[in-house]
């Protein structure tokens, strides 16, 4: 049973490993010619995927909890929703957690993520007080912010050696719940406006419907909100629903994602309205519904998301908006967000600006349609997230990543090129 | 909060079933052979929920020490998990008869020994659930896998027994079946990915089965159909198959 990744593509045959301790991992690590760490498989394209994949999700045991201060120690292989059962119970929260749960601490640094309060708090690596990491020559070192091996791996994308634990530090909290203001905007100036004038909320985030034409280009629904005071921390995990089989391809096409975006839009009131939600709603929503992948077909999908800077933001994102509506490529869920400075990561996504991320099923014409979004993103000098990518070109890559020489020079020297690579590494040549 | 005792705590299921009681509040007792071995687990278990977690040396084929065993639990368990197992190759096993016998005495005997003592106690409390980890296996014995599937079908048998004695009492007996699963010891085996279940799902099955008092779960579901299928397959047609 080969490994695939979220976006269900590309498929290709590989050999799985799975990490149980150092000592077998030393040993596969140099018998092994060359592999990639993999976590819980959340990564939607390329990223994650080689002829040889180290399995790292068995790896998971938590090892210390200092209740007092908030700092927990695990191994690389905890899922965050194991992390979020474990301490929310005790008023404690993650610092930085992404859209989705269901992605594990290594990937976490690796993809260096981030979530709904980046303009606040940062990525996952600020919450990262230090890490274990297993280099290629099999030395197992203890990296700090402010060490080189630090900034390299945060965001590397496995790329510089098998993550094996790490110290965080988690975010007091004194409810389950979140309050939430909704506000449902018009167009897309009416929903730059909204964000900025919520960014004091630590947390924001705004779904758009993608195939809104003209002076409706760029509606959404923005969510913004705060952790409730309401000492009530009885937390429990939902249960989830699932979808057991590939949808047929022609299940989503232009009609459904239209029908399905115009509900989502028409429930929410007019103007502002404000809900008490849980963490489960309020952060992922998605992993209710369990393999929600296969709502795209057994071809699978790709994720688009590209960040652009604020001074652009508004112009860049028009365009693309433009180019997306008049393809009438289905998105299922276009996400936008605000984002606050840049952290010093070689390869972290984020900087200040806007970043709009879309969902699309694989099919003919669509990476003719994304590179036609590439020049845009080019031209108003964004870049393209890595952890959702399966195709971007490496001219498009090293543009927006001003780092990439120092990453793979880094690399070279610590020989972490002869062994770490996916097919993503290879196709950008990082 | 009550303890829940684990026994053959060392697999992967077993693992992720005490971590499943654990996150719920219980108190566990991890026993298996060289118990010292599971001192991960139990930092992993104490630090993630916050219960108490005790090791207890336990040899499933050493008959005689199961009584003192047992007695010698200072607090006496609210419920009991036989999640031991042993499998080797139905080639190895019908030629060598340690290999078959240890097949026999560890998902049989052994867990009929242990379970006896276990249940005489809960009968006389009258509370207490026994969850017993069999097999579909022990459905209908196949060429590939009978010698293990035959202990594992005696062990459903007399499961099925047990929960026929000690339903008057209001003590729960649970049998479960679970097909493929992905651990290490299915680890180089190319699993049908739809019919092959998690070990932490079989977990969670395994707690909301005997938390709402059900008497068999197939685990993924999916297996009761499919063992529904082979166990009325006439024999004259089985015997001929190759399954």
């Amino acid at each position: 049973m080969s490994l695939i990744s979220w976006g269900m593509y590309p498929k290709i045959k590989n050999q799985k490993f799975s990490l149980r301790d150092t000592k077998s991992l030393h040993e596969y690590i140099d018998n092994t010619s060359e592999f990639i760490p993999f976590g819980n498989g959340r990564s939607y394209g390329d990223s994650a995927i080689n002829e040889n994949i180290l399995y790292c999700k068995n790896y998971n045991n938590f090892l210390e909890f200092d209740e007092q201060n908030g700092i927990l120690t695990c191994q690389a292989g905890v899922l965050l929703s194991e992390i979020v059962d474990s301490v929310v119970k005790r008023g404690w929260f993650l610092k930085v957690t992404p859209g989705t749960k269901l992605i594990t601490v290594g990937g976490a640094i690796a993809s260096d993520v981030h979530g709904k309060n980046h303009h606040i708090e940062g990525c996952f690596s600020e919450s990262v007080e230090e890490f274990t990491i297993m280099l290629p020559n099999g030395d197992t070192k203890v990296c700090k912010k402010g060490d080189e091996l630090f900034y390299a791996t945060c965001g590397g994308m496995g790329l510089t050696g098998v993550i094996l634990s790490a110290k965080l530090s988690l975010k007091k909290i004194n409810s389950q719940f979140i309050k939430q203001t909704t506000i449902k905007t018009k167009n897309l100036k009416e929903t730059f406006e909204a964000f900025e004038n919520h960014k004091e909320m630590p947390y924001s985030v705004a779904w758009i419907d993608c195939l809104a034409k003209d002076e409706e280009l760029g509606k959404c629904l923005l969510m913004v909100g705060d952790f409730a005071d309401d000492g009530n921390l009885e937390y429990r995990s939902k249960m989830k629903l699932g979808i057991p089989f590939n949808f047929p391809s022609f299940a989503l096409n232009k009609l459904t994602v239209k029908a399905f975006n115009w509900l989502y839009y028409a429930k929410a009131k007019d103007g502002i309205s404000k809900q008490k939600v849980g963490i489960d709603t309020f952060f992922y929503p998605l992993d209710a519904i369990g393999n929600w992948n296969r709502i795209y077909g057994k071809g699978g999908f790709t994720q688009y998301q590209f960040i652009l800077p604020k001074e652009h933001s508004y112009e860049g994102l028009k365009e693309i908006l433009t180019k997306i509506s008049a393809s009438g490529k289905g998105s299922f869920l276009a996400v936008l967000k605000l984002y606050g400075k840049e952290n010093k990561n070689y390869l972290s996504f984020p900087i200040e600006g806007y970043s709009l991320a879309l969902d699309f099923k694989i099919e003919d014409g669509l990476f003719e349609l994304l590179s036609a979004l590439d020049e845009v993103v080019v031209k108003f000098g964004g870049r393209i997230y890595l952890t959702k990518d399966v195709r971007v070109s490496k001219e498009t890559f090293e543009k927006g990543y001003p780092q990439i020489e120092k990453f793979r020079e880094y690399r070279r020297e610590n020989n972490m090129d002869k062994k770490l690579h996916s097919l993503q590494s290879k196709r950008v040549q990082i | 909060m009550s303890y829940v005792l684990i026994i053959g705590a060392k697999s992967d299921i077993a693992k992720e079933v005490a971590r499943t009681y654990a996150k719920n509040g219980y108190n566990l007792y991890l026993a298996a052979r060289e118990s010292e071995s599971l001192g991960d687990l139990k930092q992993d278990i104490e630090v993630r929920s916050g219960v108490k977690v005790e090791l207890k040396e336990f040899d499933i084929t050493a008959y005689d020490t199961h009584e003192d065993f047992y007695t010698k639990l200072e607090e006496k368990p609210l419920g009991v998990i036989v999640v031991s197992g042993y499998m080797t190759e139905q080639k190895t096993a019908q030629k060598n008869w340690n290999e078959t016998l240890n097949t026999i005495n560890v998902n049989y005997t052994g867990a009929v020994s242990i379970l006896n003592i276990v249940a005489n106690d809960f009968e006389s409390h009258r509370r207490g659930f026994i969850v017993g980890v069999s097999s579909v296996a022990g459905d209908r014995g196949r060429k590939a896998n009978y010698i293990y599937g035959s202990a594992k079908a005696a062990f459903s048998t007399y499961l099925s027994g047990l929960r026929n004695r000690l339903y008057e009492c209001g003590v729960q007996v649970l049998t479960v079946k679970p097909g493929f699963v992905n651990t290490k010891m299915t680890e180089n085996l190319d699993l049908p990915e739809k019919l092959t279940a998690q070990p932490q799902d079989i977990a969670e099955d395994i707690f909301n089965a005997q938390q709402k008092g059900r008497n068999i779960l197939y685990t993924k579901s999916i297996w009761m159909l499919i063992m529904l299928v082979i166990k009325h397959i006439p024999e004259f047609i089985f015997k001929k198959m190759s399954i």
